[in-house]
């Protein structure tokens, strides 16, 4: 009882006096996961519209394997990630592996299915005749696709929001591409393990309590998303 | 064939669906400032029909003309849309507010800032919206979504309006208003409009035709009364609620007066059908009197049959009688005359009608 009430206090001290350590940490979670989302965003929202929208043979496979990825597990996408970018691997000459860049890679592969799955389910929600109202009110293709994502645009961020969530959260991957090199790849959650390991749990809860902070924010979010209206 | 003179035209024109044709129509025209209703049961093809003429559904052959020219490139269907706007059975506004919504078919066909504020201010005030522009369409009653969504439809100012039951699920009063503020507008504007409806009195009210499908074909094609009064066929009879409809056979014919016979009795009419035939003939309620002494010496109608009345239904300003003849006739009388005349359930009274007023119908194969 003790050590948990020590370190809850301990982690308070760290976090009121804006450790640089801890907030270094905090900030490099947040940009790598942030701009991993951002890759995921780009290509999964086109990706998943543009599977949404089009019919084609085998549709039903695709979006089948696209949803299973949305539960792909880190250390799978860490290992495959980490052969990738071994000296000797395929992209190796890029030298990218124990980067940050490599947890980018990383996280967005994690990240990716998550917004793709929930761009198409988003886009399948929206009634089949707001496509037909949309071109009878004059609109070209590209105005349809736009109309169509700007609509969707809750359940959209709903997505963004979960792959965020799912990727800044992870530890497998990072620590396998990354390497949780102090100042460099450490980031929130392979700085958690790593103090848990070495009995710093001050220093853990206080990691841990950031972390979860973000959560609270990401969720608190999509609750908002979801208990809006729909329009008639 | 003088196509410059209808807003659109189609020929040929045919729809299929999985190898099945859906839609075949030879040809149609829509003339400046007409209004069309279209009617027909679920599945007929009407929604389909203003589909293929937008170009939203492939169809299989057949041309679409706008003002005598064909539509033929991509470009040219896409600018064809853009004459025309669409009013769907769901209002389907844009998760935005009642003033982007109304907008939205505007900056869609990149209208400039200032225009585009003046005609949906223009159209928000038409349906009475103004106090509404700002709140956001997903907090809308039912009819004033449906507002809405008739407000952006007329904000494009389109040459061709098309309604696809635009005013199901709404209740009487609603409808009513709604009904009345489109039909002005596409009156004072001289807009060409199709209206799909299920509601018979709908078409009647609105329209300078009217337009039967069936089995995605037309099967007539005329003005209401026509259409009403003289359905080509049982389906079309069936459909438009005529209101009785006896099965008989032709007695005799001479020079169009004809006498049938129905189950034990014998009916005078007018019309085309031969001795022997078997015939439908309808009878419109509104064309049933009924008295109380035997009018056999003071009216001109050739049929006069003792009858009973045997249920009353309240239908708004009337009441529609169903009354025993040893065949069952169905009439309508004011609220007026039913109560001057004492009529209750089980009175005995007398029902007349003109021969005019029995429209007989061949029987198919009959």
């Amino acid at each position: 009882m003790d050590l948990i009430l020590e370190g809850l206090v301990k982690a308070f001290q760290l976090l009121a006096s804006l450790d640089p350590e801890v907030l270094g940490i905090a900030m490099l979670s947040l940009k790598v996961s942030g701009l991993a989302t951002l890759v995921s965003l780009v290509i999964g929202i086109g990706c998943g519209t543009l599977i949404a929208l089009t019919r084609f043979p085998g549709k039903k496979v695709l979006v089948s394997l696209v949803n299973t990825g949305m539960g792909l597990p880190p250390v799978v996408v860490g290992l495959f990630v980490s052969i990738l970018l071994w000296r000797n691997g395929p992209l190796g000459f890029m030298e990218l592996l124990y980067t940050p860049a490599a947890i980018i890679i990383a996280q967005s592969v994690i990240a990716t299915p998550i917004v793709m799955g929930i761009t198409i389910a988003a886009m399948q929600q929206l009634p089949a005749s707001l496509r037909l109202q949309i071109l009878a009110l004059g609109a070209t293709r590209t105005q349809l696709v736009w109309m169509l994502i700007k609509e969707a645009r809750l359940p959209l961020m709903a997505g963004v929001m979960a792959g965020f969530g799912g990727v800044i959260s992870e530890v497998g991957a990072s620590i396998m591409v990354g390497g949780n090199v102090k100042g460099y790849t450490r980031v929130l959650t392979t700085a958690t393990v790593m103090e848990t390991g070495r009995g710093n749990f001050d220093i853990a809860i206080a990691l841990s309590l950031i972390l979860l902070l973000f959560c609270f924010v990401i969720n608190y979010i999509l609750t908002h998303i979801q208990q809006r209206e729909r329009p008639r | 064939m003088n196509q410059s003179a209808n807003v659109l035209e189609l020929q040929d024109l045919t729809v299929s669906r999985g190898g099945v044709r859906i839609l075949e129509i030879p040809s149609f025209a829509l003339r400046e400032n007409e209004f069309v209703s279209l009617i027909g049961p679920n599945g007929a093809g009407k929604s389909t029909l203003l589909l293929a003429i937008m170009g939203l559904i492939q169809s299989e052959s057949g041309s679409v003309w706008h003002r005598g020219v064909e539509i033929q490139s991509d470009a040219s269907r896409l600018a064809f849309r853009r004459k025309i706007a669409m009013v769907l059975q769901e209002p389907l506004l844009f998760d935005s507010t009642v003033y982007e919504n109304v907008a939205s078919g505007l900056k869609i066909r990149g209208v400039g800032r200032a225009e585009t504020r003046d005609r949906v201010l223009h159209y928000l005030e038409r349906f009475k919206l103004s106090d509404l522009a700002r709140r956001s369409a997903r907090k809308l009653s039912g009819g004033e979504a449906r507002r809405v969504s008739l407000a952006r439809a007329f904000a494009v100012e389109p040459e061709i309006i098309f309604f696809d039951e635009p005013f199901a699920n709404l209740d009487a009063p609603t409808r009513q208003s709604l009904t009345e503020d489109m039909d002005r507008i596409i009156r004072d504007q001289g807009i060409a409009a199709i209206l799909v409806t299920h509601d018979q009195s709908e078409a009647l009210r609105l329209s300078s035709r009217v337009v039967v499908l069936n089995g995605g074909k037309v099967v007539q094609d005329g003005s209401p009364a026509a259409v009403m009064n003289a359905p080509v066929n049982e389906f079309v009879a069936n459909f438009v609620g005529m209101e009785t409809i006896l099965e008989g056979v032709v007695l005799s014919n001479l020079e169009l007066q004809m006498a049938v016979r129905v189950g034990e009795h014998e009916i005078d009419a007018i019309g085309s059908p031969l001795q022997g035939e078997a015939v439908y003939c309808c009878i419109r309620p509104e064309n049933v009197t009924v008295s109380l002494r035997d009018p056999a010496h003071t009216t001109s109608a050739r049929n006069v049959f003792p009858a009973r009345i045997v249920e009353i239904a309240s239908l708004g300003p009337f009441l529609r009688l169903r009354l025993d003849c040893g065949f069952p006739l169905t009439s309508f009388v004011t609220r007026e005359s039913f109560a001057t005349l004492g009529l209750s359930q089980g009175t005995r009274v007398y029902a007349s009608f003109k021969a005019t007023s029995v429209h007989p119908i061949g029987k198919r194969g009959g």
